[in-house]
C-alpha cells in the first residue's frame, strides 16, 4: 500500500531538491521580468519629471518640444507603418494559408510549410539590407511612378515621389514580407485543424473549394486568422532594424506613402539616435522604448483575449 | 429535351463538359501577354508592376466568362478564388526568393580567406575582415544561451510537472506571455539600463548584449519546453511511478528523453531566433574594429551589428563595406541553416529507441 502514497514526493531528498530548484527558476523569470520593468521605468522617469523644455534628442531641431510632443509622430510612424504592413501581409497570409492546406499535393505543402518557416529565422538585418538595395530601386522605378500617376489624387499616393524609394510604402513592403511567416503559420495551423467532417459534409452536398472554404474553414478559423494577425502586429510594432535602414526619417506626421518626409518609428529612432546620445537623451529614448513596450504588450494582450489563450507565437 | 435539361441542371457544377487542364495556364499566359500588349501601347514598355496589375484581372476575368459558359457560375466563381490563392502564393514566394538570392549573390563576393581570418582594425576601405564579429557573436549566443536554456527549461518543466494549474504557474504562464511581447530594442535598452548602474553611462560590453538576448530567448524556450513535455503521454509517467520510480528520476529518464528531440528543436530555434538580433546588441554590446575576448569589458562586434554598419557606416569607398556587410549577412543566414539541421540530427540519434 505504501508504494501507491509514495507518488507524492514527500520524504525523497532529490525530489524536494528538484521541485524546489524548477520552482524556483520560474520565480526567477518573474523577477527578470520585474526587473525589466524597474530599470526601464527608473531610467525613464527623468525624462517625465525634467524640465519639458529640455527634452528632445537629436540636434536643434528635436531640443525643447516636451517628452509628449517628442513621442507622438514617433508613436504614429509606429502604428501607421504596422497597420500597413498588416493591411499588405493578412491577405497573402490568408492565401497561403489556404494553398498549403487546402489545395497543395501533401508533399508540396510541407515543403513550402518548411520554407514559409525558414523566412522567420532569416535576421531583419537581411531583411533591412534587401530591402535598401533591392526593394527600394525596384518599387522606386516601377511600382512608384505609377502610384502616383495613375493614383496620385488619393492623398496617400500625392506629393513628390521619392527618386530613392526610402518611403513609408517600401518599409511597410518590408515589414509585411517579415511578419507573412508569423501570420501565415498560425492561420495554416487553424486552418489545418477544422474538422474534416464540416468539409466532407459541404463537399458531399455537392460544394465546390470555395463554397468548402467559406462554409466550414473560414467560419472556424476566423479568430484563429485575427490573433494571428494581432501576433503580427506585435511584431511590426517592435521592429527595429528593417526600418532604420529604408526609411529617411523626418519629425513629421503624415499619411503619405511615397514622398522623402516620412515619420520615424520608435524602435528605429532609438536605434538610430542611441549611439550617439548621451544624459538625459537616454533617458527620452529609454522612455519611448517604454511606450512601445506598453502598445506592443496591449495588441499582444488583445490577441491572446481573443484566441483564448490558445495561441502561442 | 437533353439541352432543356443542361440548361436546367439548377447549375449544380455537374456539366458533363468541363474545362480541360490545359484551359487555365493558356488563360493565364494569355493574359500576360495581353498586358504586355495594352502597357506596350499605352506607357510605351510599360513597368513590371503595371504589367501584373493588368494581367491579374485580365485572367481573372477570363477565367470566369469562359468557366462560367462551359460550367456554370459556381464553378467559375470556384476557379476565380483558385486563380486569386494560387497568384497569392506565387507573390508571396517571390520576395523570399529575392532576398536568398541577393544575399547568396551579393555575399559571396567577399567570401575569401581574408574574410574569416582578419578584423577591421585599421581598415577603412578595401580588405577586412569579419573574425571579431565572428567570436563576438559565438560569445555573446552562447552565453545568452547558457542563462536563458536553463532557465527556459526548468520553468517549462515546473509549468508542466508542478505547477499544473495553480496560482503560481498561471503567474508565470502570463508573465511568460508578456516576455514574449517584449520588443527587441527594449531588451537592448533594459540590458543598457541594468549594466550603466554598475558600470556608468556608456557601458557597453558583450555580457550586457547576452543578457539582452537571454531576456529575448527565455520566453522561447519555456514555450517549446512546455509543448515538448506536453506530448508526452501520460502513460510513460504512471508507469514509471508504478514501477516505484520516484517523480524527478521519471523526469529525468522518461519524460525529458522521451522530449528530447523536440527541447533540442525548440532550443536550437530559440538560437537561431536571437543570433540574427541586431537592435538590442547595438545598444548593449556597440561596435568594435577589433576581437574582444572578454565579455565583461569593452564593447564586442556580432555579425548582425557588423552587417548593419556595413551599410550604415561604410567607409570609403562604400562598396567595400557593404560587400563585407552582406558576406556577414550570408554567413549569419548559413549558422542558422547549419543550427536547424545539427539540431534535426542530433534530435534523431538521442530520441529513444522506441520512437525512432
Amino acid at each position: 500500500m505504501t508504494s501507491l502514497v509514495s507518488s507524492k514526493p514527500k520524504g525523497q531528498f532529490g525530489d524536494r531538491i528538484f521541485r524546489r530548484v524548477s520552482t524556483g527558476v520560474s520565480l526567477l523569470v518573474l523577477v527578470v521580468l520585474a526587473a525589466v520593468a524597474i530599470f526601464l521605468i527608473s531610467r525613464a522617469l527623468p525624462a517625465l519629471t525634467a524640465d519639458q523644455a529640455e527634452i528632445g534628442v537629436g540636434g536643434d531641431d528635436g531640443e525643447g518640444e516636451g517628452f509628449l510632443s517628442y513621442v507622438l509622430p514617433l508613436l504614429f510612424g509606429t502604428v501607421w507603418a504596422s497597420v500597413l504592413a498588416l493591411l499588405i501581409a493578412v491577405p497573402i497570409a490568408v492565401g497561403i494559408a489556404l494553398f498549403i492546406t487546402q489545395y497543395a499535393h501533401r508533399k508540396i505543402s510541407s515543403l513550402l510549410g518548411y520554407a514559409v518557416d525558414l523566412l522567420a529565422a532569416i535576421p531583419s538585418v537581411v531583411y533591412g539590407l534587401w530591402g535598401i538595395f533591392v526593394l527600394a530601386p525596384f518599387l522606386s522605378k516601377n511600382l512608384f511612378p505609377w502610384l502616383s500617376d495613375n493614383l496620385g489624387f488619393l492623398p496617400f499616393f500625392s506629393g513628390t515621389t521619392s527618386t530613392s524609394g526610402r518611403t513609408m510604402m517600401t518599409a511597410a513592403v518590408v515589414l509585411s514580407v517579415m511578419i507573412l511567416p508569423v501570420v501565415s503559420a498560425i492561420s495554416r495551423e487553424v486552418f489545418a485543424q477544422t474538422p474534416g467532417l464540416h468539409k466532407e459534409a459541404a463537399l458531399a452536398l455537392g460544394a465546390t473549394r470555395w463554397e468548402m472554404i467559406k462554409m466550414a474553414v473560414l467560419p472556424y478559423g476566423r479568430s484563429g486568422v485575427i490573433a494571428a494577425s494581432m501576433l503580427g502586429l506585435g511584431r511590426a510594432l517592435g521592429e527595429t532594424m528593417a526600418v532604420a535602414l529604408i526609411l529617411s526619417p523626418a519629425d513629421v506626421i503624415s499619411f503619405k506613402l511615397l514622398t522623402n518626409q516620412n515619420p520615424n518609428t520608435i524602435a528605429s529612432n532609438i536605434a538610430l539616435q542611441f549611439p550617439e546620445s548621451s544624459g538625459l537623451e537616454v533617458n527620452t529614448l529609454i522612455a519611448t522604448g517604454l511606450v512601445l513596450f506598453a502598445a506592443t504588450f496591449v495588441v499582444n494582450a488583445l490577441a491572446r483575449r481573443i484566441a483564448g489563450g490558445e495561441v502561442n507565437d | 429535351m437533353t439541352s432543356e435539361l443542361a440548361t436546367t441542371s439548377l447549375d449544380l457544377g455537374l456539366s458533363s463538359r468541363p474545362l480541360s487542364r490545359t484551359t487555365i495556364p493558356a488563360i493565364a499566359i494569355l493574359s500576360l501577354v495581353l498586358a504586355q500588349i495594352v502597357t506596350r501601347v499605352f506607357s510605351g514598355g510599360g513597368s513590371v508592376v503595371a504589367t501584373l496589375v493588368i494581367a491579374g484581372p485580365t485572367n481573372l476575368a477570363i477565367t470566369y466568362v469562359v468557366s462560367r459558359r462551359r460550367e456554370g457560375s459556381r464553378r467559375a466563381i470556384d476557379r476565380m478564388v483558385t486563380a486569386v490563392v494560387y497568384s497569392l502564393m506565387t507573390l508571396a514566394l517571390a520576395p523570399l526568393v529575392s532576398v536568398v538570392w541577393t544575399t547568396v549573390d551579393r555575399g559571396l563576393a567577399r567570401f575569401d580567406g581574408e574574410l574569416f581570418t582578419s578584423t577591421m582594425r585599421s581598415v577603412v576601405g578595401d580588405g577586412g575582415g569579419v573574425k571579431h564579429a565572428i567570436i563576438g557573436t559565438v560569445i555573446i549566443t552562447g552565453l545568452a544561451a547558457a542563462m536563458a536554456v536553463p532557465i527556459g527549461l526548468f520553468t517549462g518543466i515546473y509549468l508542466v510537472e508542478y505547477g499544473k494549474k495553480s496560482r503560481l504557474a498561471r503567474l508565470v504562464v502570463s508573465m511568460v506571455d508578456v516576455m514574449t511581447g517584449i520588443p527587441s530594442i527594449v531588451a537592448g535598452l533594459f540590458a543598457y539600463a541594468l549594466f550603466s548602474q554598475f558600470q556608468g553611462p556608456g557601458a557597453r560590453s558583450g555580457f550586457a548584449g547576452s543578457v539582452a538576448l537571454a531576456v529575448l530567448m527565455t520566453p522561447i524556450v519555456v514555450r517549446s519546453t512546455q509543448e515538448m513535455l506536453r506530448l508526452v503521454p501520460n502513460e510513460l509517467r504512471e508507469a514509471s511511478y508504478a514501477l516505484g520510480v520516484s517523480k524527478w528520476r521519471t523526469i529525468v529518464k522518461v519524460v525529458l528523453p522521451t522530449a528530447v528531440s523536440g527541447l533540442l528543436t525548440g532550443v536550437s530555434l530559440a538560437i537561431a531566433r536571437v543570433i540574427g538580433e541586431t537592435a538590442p546588441l547595438l545598444i548593449a554590446a556597440g561596435l568594435a574594429q577589433d576581437t574582444n575576448t572578454n565579455p565583461f569589458s569593452g564593447r564586442m562586434t556580432s555579425l548582425p551589428v557588423m552587417s548593419y554598419y556595413g551599410y550604415a557606416a561604410p567607409g570609403f569607398p562604400p562598396e567595400a563595406g557593404y560587400d563585407r556587410g552582406w558576406s556577414a549577412a550570408l554567413l549569419l543566414i548559413i549558422i542558422v541553416l547549419v543550427i536547424f539541421s545539427v539540431s534535426r540530427i542530433l534530435g534523431r540519434v538521442l530520441r529513444p529507441k522506441g520512437l525512432r
